[in-house]
């Protein structure tokens, strides 16, 4: 999940300009404002480097994922190495180096829906929208992600997508989930 | 809850919540505001009721009415006929399958006769979002009888005496654990709440966290005053958005209220409680790996000992205990060690919540006593098999657990009798299974889960699940080998000796307990490349039925490997070895003549071959 970092001459402007949450000088790859809200972030935390997965979950709330830029500037301000900050955010599955789609697709794989044919959801979703587990679609509409027990087993098996739940999916019914968005 | 004349639960769980319970709470609520009703007649969202089949719920008080399926639409129905004049809405009426007869209200459901409920209590009793429903059922009370009635001591020698273990898997005694942490020394200990629960299939603590966050609040407090410790914390998954917001309002009423804090009833006690969030690793669930994640560090576990009593957060002295063992807690010092211990079996007392998932009627949260019998479970409050298929085995301890099969349905149900079983209480879930499903690829299921969620750290795990993974994956390919038998037992016997934490000693259980109470279904689809329940795609055989074949050819037209031969007008017939399964032969034959069988073939190979060869 390596990321070009692209560093265009107006953002090294910025980049000569900019400050951390202890008033140092750091160069990221990001535009002020979202800057300012790492900074903000990590304040509203005391910079602890104990609470970096409550920065990260909450930086991730904003941006809706986590950019090399990001956990560059996050490092910097608890004061830990990016490999710290990376490793982090590779080793926990919530947390998303690439941005998800605008309807981000998840299937229920616990076991619950698994035993009542989760997999064959999930593969119709990988075939109708052409992308694999993980990724998102290359106009940015939809992404597919798995996850374990949502905790309505009873409508096993469930898909969401966003924060819609879908109860008692068939992979007859894919289509139609998808056709919903679609428009 | 008191001059109301009638109450409207509706279930607010996260089952119903997708359901549209919310909706149904909006239109009632309208509803009996309408009516002119608001002063007789209150309505509020609870937790679960454990019935989430049949979601969403809404319950009648003090009638016990118990209405299943209910739509936004129904709202106005219940109130007018219901709450008006007094008659229930029949066609709303839990259904029971056996004497098809609506059940008039709860107490008389198969599904909640059996039950008796401890740690789940006040859900879907209360509304959790108000403190003072919960003070109203006596919320505080125990911690308020601690603090000022009894010593750490005392309180410790109940919770002994009470007989409580662990539910958060091991089964550890939970009096013993608190002594160990209150002896060790430290300038500061913490207590800590495992809600993680990151065994998929599983929302038990969620429920509880959900419906009920005080009684877990109350006794991180008890535990606290206990062990010496001023400072909690909660580690929950993000996953769990509802839990957390239902915590975060319960932490800040109680603030409020002063019953946490500083000096608590007057006492020189303070307790505080914040929360830390998981990110979706299972393996945080492990202590050791939990801790290090609230250290802002990926969850990697390390060697125990030290073990967290002695040094766990921040290196110092730490309890770490399940979601449900501390909503045991305030119940046993209110009705008093000997009431809890009355309860269960000789050496597990008390109750147990299991999430019932799978090929099951009545899909659920329940509360058990320890010592009931799979075959009550299953058949009396689970409603029994789904579409009346046969009972095949009972997946218990999610990936670290095992199977239980028919000669289990009448064995009490404890954590020795799991273990014995070579299976283990694990947090609760409890997904049934049924002739559809295949052991094997049950067990490929688990072990799928357990190569993505092993942190790596050691070998035997990292390396050894892989290859269980693989082997298992061979298997149900139809490319297993007599041997692959050989090195699933002896590689998972030797991950359960050498692995690091849990995770990887007891990963290779759901494949061992399979072996052990399947072997047959293992060595059919090694030897005679089949899967009797059909589930492996891979083990199904496309098969020309003779008698229906009229010879038409469409489908050599579309087979892209020409597996199928015959002549026009004569029946066709498939070669099996170089048939991909594809299935559009199957879809293109206007005859139904192509079916998807079990067992291979092996005659209408035999012809193959010959024509073949002629
Ligand atoms: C891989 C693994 C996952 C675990 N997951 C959980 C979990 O999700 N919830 C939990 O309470 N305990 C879990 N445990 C058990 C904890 O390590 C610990 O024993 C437990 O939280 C102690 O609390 P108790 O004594 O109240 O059961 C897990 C253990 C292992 C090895
Ligand atoms: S057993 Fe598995 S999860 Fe546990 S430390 Fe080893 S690799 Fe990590
Ligand atoms: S399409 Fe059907 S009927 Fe026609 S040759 Fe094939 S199997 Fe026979
Ligand atoms: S399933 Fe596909 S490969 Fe097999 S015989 Fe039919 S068309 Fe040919
Ligand atoms: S397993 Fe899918 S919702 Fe529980
Ligand atoms: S979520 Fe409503 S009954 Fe379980």
């Amino acid at each position: 999940m390596s990321q070009k970092v692209i560093i265009t001459p107006e953002a090294f402007e910025y980049m000569e300009k900019v400050t951390g949450t202890d008033g140092v000088e750091v160069r990221v790859n990001l535009p002020k404002e979202i800057i300012e809200q790492i900074n903000e972030i990590c304040d509203s935390f005391d910079n602890d480097p104990g609470e970096l997965i409550n920065v990260l979950h909450e930086a991730q709330n904003r941006f809706g994922y986590l950019p090399a830029e990001v956990q560059d500037m996050v490092a910097h301000n608890l004061h830990i190495p990016v490999a710290q900050v990376y490793g982090v955010v590779t080793f926990y599955s919530y947390f998303s180096m690439i941005p998800k789609g605008e309807h981000p697709i998840s299937i229920c794989v616990g076991t619950a829906c698994y035993v009542r044919g989760a997999e064959r959801v999930l593969e119709e979703f990988i075939k109708e929208l052409g992308i694999k587990v993980g990724e998102t679609t290359p106009d940015g509409r939809f992404s597919i992600n798995c996850l374990r027990c949502v905790g309505a087993c009873g409508l096993a098996p469930v898909v969401l997508v966003g924060d819609k739940v879908y109860g008692r999916v068939s992979p007859d019914g894919v289509k139609q989930i998808i056709a919903e968005y679609s428009s | 809850m008191s001059h109301y004349k009638m109450h409207l639960l509706v279930c607010a769980g996260t089952g119903c919540h997708s359901s549209e319970s919310d909706l149904v709470y909006e239109m009632l609520h309208d509803e009996v505001e309408r009516k002119g009703l608001s002063n007789d007649v209150q309505v509020i969202r609870t937790g679960c009721f454990g019935f989430c089949e049949k979601g969403p719920i809404v319950k009648v008080l003090p009638d016990n009415t118990f209405y299943t399926e209910v739509k936004p639409g129904d709202a106005q129905e219940i109130i007018d006929e219901h709450v008006i004049k007094g008659r229930k809405v029949e066609r709303l009426l839990y259904l029971d399958p056996e004497t098809n007869e609506h059940v008039l209200d709860s107490k008389h459901m198969g599904f909640y006769k059996k039950q008796l409920r401890v740690a789940l209590r006040n859900c879907g009793t209360i509304d959790p979002e108000n403190i003072d429903e919960s003070i109203a059922r006596d919320a505080y009370m125990a911690l308020g009888k601690v603090i000022t009635e009894m010593t750490p001591r005392e309180t410790i020698e109940l919770i002994k005496r009470s007989g409580l273990r662990g539910r958060g898997g091991a089964g550890f005694p939970t009096g013993l654990k608190w002594e160990i942490t209150s002896k060790n020394h430290g300038d500061r200990k913490y207590v800590v709440c495992n809600a993680d629960e990151g065994d998929p299939g599983a929302f038990m603590d969620r429920s509880i966290l959900e419906g009920d966050p005080h009684s877990v609040l109350e006794a991180m407090a008890i535990c606290g005053y206990c062990i010496g410790a001023s400072e909690g914390l909660i580690y929950i998954r993000a996953e769990y958005p509802l839990a957390i917001r239902r915590l975060r309002i319960a932490i800040s009423q109680a603030q409020s209220y002063g019953l946490l804090g500083e000096n608590i009833f007057g006492s020189d006690f303070s307790f505080n409680i914040k929360l830390r969030y998981g990110a979706g690793a299972f393996v945080c669930g492990e202590e050791t790996a939990l801790i290090h994640s609230m250290e802002g560090l990926r969850g990697e576990p390390t060697n125990k000992p030290p073990f967290p009593a002695e040094r766990g957060y921040l290196g110092k002295p730490t309890c770490v205990n399940n979601v449900e063992t501390f909503a045991n807690i305030p119940v046993i010092v209110l009705k008093g060690a000997e009431w809890f211990a009355s309860i269960g079996t000789e050496k597990s007392k008390g109750t147990k919540v299991f999430a019932l998932a799978g090929k099951i009627n009545n899909v659920g949260l329940i509360e058990v006593p320890m010592g009931i019998t799979l075959r009550e479970i299953i058949y009396e409050i689970g409603g029994g098999v789904k579409e009346g298929k046969k009972f095949k085995a009972v997946q218990t301890g999610g990936p670290s657990g095992g199977c239980l099969t028919e000669k289990h349905l009448d064995t009490p149900i404890d954590y020795e009798s799991l273990m014995a079983a070579g299976s283990m209480m694990g947090s609760g879930g409890m997904i049934v299974l049924d002739e559809d499903d295949c052991m094997v690829s049950v067990a490929k299921f688990y072990l799928d889960f357990i190569v993505e969620e092993s942190c790596g750290k050691c070998a035997p795990c990292r390396i050894g699940s892989k290859r269980l993974y693989e082997t298992l994956d061979r298997i149900t390919l139809g490319k297993g080998e007599q041997e692959d038998i050989e090195i699933l037992k002896n590689l998972g016997m030797v991950m359960k000796d050498t692995a690091l934490c849990g995770l990887g000693q007891t990963a290779p259980n759901p494949v061992l307990s399979t072996l052990d109470n399947f072997k047959e279904e293992y060595l059919e689809h090694v030897n005679e490349k089949k899967c009797r329940s059909g589930q492996c795609r891979d083990l199904l055989y496309y098969v020309i039925l003779e008698e229906e074949c009229t010879g038409c050819m469409a489908c050599t037209r579309v087979c892209p490997t020409h597996a199928i031969i015959g002549e026009r007008r004569n029946p066709h017939v498939i070669n099996q070895e170089v048939c991909i399964k594809c299935g559009a032969c199957m879809e293109k034959c206007q005859f139904d003549a192509i079916s998807l069988q079990k067992d291979y073939p092996r005659e209408v190979q035999l012809t193959t071959n010959n024509e073949l060869t002629v």
